[in-house]
């Protein structure tokens, strides 16, 4: 069985991402991706995908898309967006079965800058260089979803109507964003690299799925500010001739020639994408050990979550602002799991 | 018997590591980290998802729940401990190029910096024997060192206009051939009729870091004949296997 996943309506920066394009970094070829990768590959496994499989990413822009042709189950993981069916609020995580001619409408929330819907079964497009995974600003994988885009999704699964929310398996917090030094901190003296951990930072509004740009004390080089060029690992820390931070985010360039003071450790890049431009924030420097262990520890909270429990989203706040902001009319039981 | 490792071990994050053999752009240097990404790339280790080659250091993309760093740490040292000698390079590409001003928008602004008229800025461009160092920014730029020093010129102080697809540039004591049509504070020396990347070519990328460039002069009418066939598919620029 096959169906359609209609886009009605995308702004800027929705795109179709699978686990990244690896294998052609050694060719200038970016590796795209998930921005919130963890909240991807949980998009994915709740609608019963292969983990890296090609899902919706969903830009403060928006979504709409219309299923046609069979009902179809989607997993949405949209934490702080507002969803809703036809109209109607839906959990900002959840599955959900649409039948055809049924609208998921997707829009910026109260916080949270990306989001995913995974659609149960394989999105069946032809992979560029391997993978599904769109960088808008080469063209390769595609420019980006647009209105009237139809996916065809193979191999398509329905299941129940009532959707049923799912567990929130993200840290939750205002905990610095914890680093790895290196691998050139050794171009900054201990005064200024204690001025980047203390920040604070002021994420600016130019940041995109390439880099997130910071703004807040100036950092000083104690050798200059070039470098010759050397490889640009997900979530480096640039730190460009005006002092002011950059992070390296998916879409990043796979080199690059200004000295990185830090890279950002895999348990928290989620945690700061999902910032949004004006965001405050702070840096702590961890070891290379401590950062797998956090990694370790974030993936299996990620891979042991599943469904909220019963009435756990009913009383969420996510759910009750979600209901205000869309101002539909709710039944008790939508709600409910 | 003393062995003097001559690499610096760098963490980029838990999930990447940058072994650096130097800090400047120097064809031994890039011979040693072209040396141990061939022998990553033949051992294909679990857990190792990627390497980078660049004009000085290897990054290695690994995953840390799969190989420890420690792990990864012994297999590079295990790797240079026997001395691996840089690979010969595979192969020398000939590219047409046309130095034609109407083609090769900066050819007389690059060759007037120079004190040079354009013809011989042509020939001295056509002249060198060029290394595939890496590949950087975008898909398909490659990094050229053994640009002939008479060109070493600076790059420009603001960037110019986006240049046409293809163009060959010249900036930083490098040439380069540009994929797409983007700003650039390179010079256009010329242009060729080749792709550097072709995404459904059965090679996407037909040169590989450590192979030898070289540029074939072209006039005008020749350009625009191959350029229509390199455009239907056809792969225009000569490989001669070397090893």
């Amino acid at each position: 069985m096959s169906a359609i996943v209609q886009i009605v309506l995308a702004g800027p920066g929705v795109t179709l991402q699978d686990s990244g394009r690896w294998g052609y970094l050694r060719y200038g070829v970016t590796q795209a991706g998930p921005m919130d990768a963890l909240a991807h590959e949980f998009a994915n496994r709740m609608a019963g995908n292969d983990p890296g499989a090609a899902g919706i990413e969903i830009s403060v822009g928006g979504l709409d898309l219309v299923v046609a042709e069979a009902a179809l189950e989607l997993a949405i993981v949209a934490p702080g967006f507002r969803v809703a069916r036809d109209g109607a609020p839906l959990p900002s995580m959840c599955l959900v079965t649409l039948a055809p001619g049924e609208k998921l409408s997707v829009r910026a929330g109260e916080s949270g800058a990306w989001a995913y819907v995974a659609p149960a079964g394989l999105i069946d497009a032809e992979p560029e260089l391997g993978s599904l995974s769109m960088h808008v600003r080469t063209g390769v994988g595609g420019t980006g979803l647009k209105a009237g885009d139809r996916l065809n999704v193979a191999e398509a699964r329905a299941g129940l109507a009532e959707p049923r929310a799912l567990a929130d398996f993200r840290q939750a917090g205002e905990a610095p964003i914890r680093i790895v030094r290196g691998p050139q901190d050794d171009y900054f003296d201990a005064a200024n690299f204690a001025r980047f951990v203390e920040g604070p930072w002021r994420l600016a509004a130019r940041s995109d799925r390439m880099a997130y740009a910071l703004e807040g004390p100036r950092l000083e080089h104690a050798k200059g500010f070039n470098i010759v060029s050397d490889g640009i690992a997900l979530g480096a820390i640039q730190v460009p001739g005006d002092g002011w931070p950059f992070v390296q985010m998916a879409d990043r360039a796979p080199t690059g020639g200004y000295p990185k003071i830090g890279t950002v450790i895999a348990a928290d890049l989620g945690r700061l994408a999902q910032m949004r431009p004006g965001a405050s924030l702070r840096f702590a420097a961890v070891t290379v050990a401590q950062a797998v262990e956090a990694w370790r520890q974030a993936r299996a909270a990620m891979e042991a979550a599943g469904l909220a429990p019963a009435g756990a989203s009913a009383l969420s706040s996510e759910a009750l602002l979600s209901r205000n902001l869309v101002g539909g009319v709710v039944s008790a039981q939508a709600w409910s799991d | 018997m003393t062995d003097v490792t001559n690499y610096r071990l760098l963490d980029a994050g838990e999930r990447a590591l940058v072994v650096e053999f130097g800090a400047t752009v120097d064809p031994a240097i890039n011979g040693q980290v072209l040396a141990l990404d061939a022998a990553f790339v033949a051992a294909r280790i679990e857990g190792v998802r990627e390497t980078v080659p660049t004009y000085r250091s290897l990054m290695i993309h690994y995953d840390p729940l799969v190989i420890s760093r420690e792990k990864l740490v012994a297999r590079i040292a295990d790797f240079e401990a026997t001395h691996p000698a840089a690979p010969a390079p595979q192969a020398r590409w000939i590219f047409p190029c046309c130095y034609d001003p109407a083609i090769a928008e900066d050819i007389a602004e690059l060759a007037a910096l120079v004190k040079l008229d354009v013809a011989e800025a042509a020939r001295i461009h056509a002249s060198g024997a060029y290394r595939a160092y890496m590949y950087g920014f975008a898909p398909g730029y490659c990094y050229l060192g053994g640009l002939p020093e008479t060109l070493a010129v600076s790059r420009r102080a603001t960037v110019r206009p986006p240049t046409p697809e293809n163009a060959v540039l010249v900036g930083g004591g490098l040439s380069l051939i540009a994929t797409f049509s983007m700003p650039t504070g390179w010079y256009v020396a010329g242009r060729t009729p080749e792709r550097m990347f072709a995404p459904h070519r059965e090679r996407p990328f037909l040169v590989d870091v450590g192979d030898e460039l070289r540029f074939e002069a072209i006039d005008a009418a020749t350009f625009a004949a191959l350029e229509s066939r390199a455009r239907q598919g056809e792969t225009i620029a000569r490989r001669e296997a070397l090893a």
